[in-house]
């Protein structure tokens, strides 16, 4: 059997967190660039407080799956997404307001996307869109932030200097810690360590897993490893299609999918 | 002959000719500069920066003329940045999948080739004639026009060189697009903004057909714009064509003082541009 068919003929394997405990609920998902489908009535349900990742070869759809999440694929022209996405009682996809809806569900991005502003200022950004802040609540904020997101120590006597200056491990940390300072009640990364080398992915994901006392957060990833040693539900996602949803302890032990057995063994690739 | 000797003759050869040429074009610029250098050296004196333009035969210096150019160039040059930032930014962030954006941009390197004596003919028409005398106001405005399709393009090109990922990362935030443009996107193109006005403002500083349709010359030094008023280049055009040796060797002094500015303003661009794109 070749994957195509695999991914197109056999129903979803779904093992799915109880429907009180999911924060986000992804039913039944379109996904279109121009007139390329690239997600067939895709599921995703994402469990409060757990860390839920999408793994897959390239161009399976799981950025985005990630990237309709918090409708950041609106600033595209041309991209359009079909389906439910439940967050909270509301339809992600419906009349929420787009910039309401990313303060809540925050985003970090492949490549460390700093801006061109001091790290004090990096963090303060996001915070000031939403509220006016007195000057020492921000200093805590802006500490609260870095030590969450393990750069605090780090960084704690170059506040003033130029986020573009931290190297690339911290930036993507400092990325981290700006999407958490506005208090979002999920996060979204995007392969955040694919350009990261071991010990600063091994930095982001304590970080990440310290987080999830407090949010929930969704990862695509393309390392296993990092697939398997932190997240608490696996999909595994080709050709636009969600092929097997399961507990991360259970879906790399023994997958029930031949596709997913020939990925997770490197058959695939 | 072998086949090797032979591709290896047929390159040596093709290298000789577009070395030969380049060595042209550049012995071109060498003699330019050295002949400004060597004549404009002669004629420079303490008086140059100090004194107006004399009469024939009589101690001076271009400070009227210096000054006229500075005001105009740097009236276009606070109207071309406004413009050009503005619309470059239009152009770049919004002008994706937009039929009158792809307009806009053609007309605009239409502009940016466009002969700058049309453009001095076209300010005549619209400035000088209908209020009944030339002025410096017109200068600065047909500069204007030869200054703001430069910066346009330039700030274009240079915010499509920032990566989608940071306007992602700051509508990511909740920010709304303006914002992450007006704070986000143009501190990170900072410097290659500033070449764009660098550039423009080489561009029209040299520029002596539109003034002489607009801003006309003055012997004497002026500050009010909606007077006539003196320029390097109507002055080295004045100068250069007299009969009087003096005149001839200010204007040579004039020349070099020009080829020094809009060669620094490019080396400074440039060195800008590289800075920021590292």
């Amino acid at each position: 059997m070749n994957f195509e068919e695999a991914a197109t003929e056999q129903p979803t394997v779904m093992v799915a967190p109880e429907a009180g405990e999911r924060v986000l609920d992804v039913k039944g998902l379109d996904f279109f660039y121009g007139k390329n489908k690239a997600l067939h009535a895709v599921d995703l349900p994402v469990a409060r407080n757990r860390i839920t990742a999408l793994i897959g070869p390239s161009g399976c759809g799981k950025s985005t799956l990630l990237r309709t999440l918090n409708r950041i694929y609106d600033l595209y022209p041309g991209q359009k997404a079909e389906g439910e996405i439940r967050f909270e009682g509301e339809n992600v996809l419906g009349k929420m307001d787009p910039a309401l809806l990313r303060a809540r569900i925050g985003m970090v991005f492949q490549r460390p996307t700093p801006f061109p502003m001091s790290i004090y200022e990096n963090i303060a950004f996001g915070v000031r869109l939403q509220r006016k802040v007195a000057k020492s609540e921000m200093d805590e904020i802006v500490e609260r932030s870095l030590t969450r997101a393990a750069l605090w120590d780090e960084v704690k006597n170059k506040l003033n200097q130029s986020g573009l200056g931290l190297s690339g491990g911290q930036q993507q940390r400092l990325c981290v810690a700006r999407g958490i300072a506005v208090e979002p009640e999920i996060l979204l990364l995007d392969e955040p360590a694919s350009a990261l080398d071991p010990l600063s992915t091994a930095k982001l994901e304590t970080a990440l897993l310290e987080l999830k006392d407090s949010l929930t957060i969704v990862i695509v990833t393309h390392n296993l490893q990092q697939a398997a040693r932190i997240s608490d539900y696996t999909g595994f996602m080709l050709m636009g299609r969600m092929v097997e949803f399961r507990p991360s302890s259970d879906a790399f032990v023994k997958p029930e999918t031949q596709a997913m057995r020939d990925y997770v063994t490197g058959r695939y690739g | 002959m072998n086949r090797y000797l032979r591709r290896k003759l047929l390159n040596g050869i093709f290298v000789g000719i577009t070395s030969l040429f380049t060595a042209i074009a550049v012995g071109a610029l060498v003699l330019i500069l050295a002949s400004l250098i060597i004549n404009g050296f002669s004629g420079l004196h303490s008086t140059i920066f100090t004194m107006d333009q004399p009469p024939p035969g009589e101690m001076g210096g271009l400070r009227n003329a210096l000054v006229g150019s500075l005001i105009m160039c740097l009236a276009a040059m606070v109207v071309s940045v406004v413009i050009g930032i503005l619309a470059g930014t239009w152009l770049a962030e919004y002008g994706d999948n937009n039929r009158l954006a792809g307009v806009v941009r053609f007309l605009n390197d239409v502009l940016l080739s466009a002969p700058s004596i049309l453009v001095g003919l076209f300010v005549y028409e619209i400035m000088v004639r209908p209020f009944g005398g030339f002025s410096a106001y017109a200068g600065a405005v047909a500069l204007a026009f030869l200054a703001t399709p430069v910066v346009t393009r330039t700030t274009e090109d240079i915010l499509r060189l920032q990566p989608g990922a940071l306007r992602e990362a700051g509508q990511a935030l909740g920010a709304g697009k303006g914002l992450v443009i007006r704070s986000i996107i143009w501190k990170a193109s900072s410097t290659g903004l500033v070449t764009g006005g660098l550039l423009g403002f080489a561009r029209i500083s040299g520029e002596t057909a539109p003034l002489l349709f607009t801003s006309l010359g003055n012997p004497f030094l002026s500050l009010k714009l909606s007077q006539p008023m003196a320029s390097l280049p109507t002055t080295i055009f004045q100068f250069a064509l007299s009969a009087y040796d003096d005149w001839r060797a200010l204007a040579w002094v004039g020349a070099m003082i020009i080829a020094v500015a809009v060669l620094t303003t490019n080396i400074i661009g440039r060195a800008l541009a590289r800075g920021s794109h590292k």
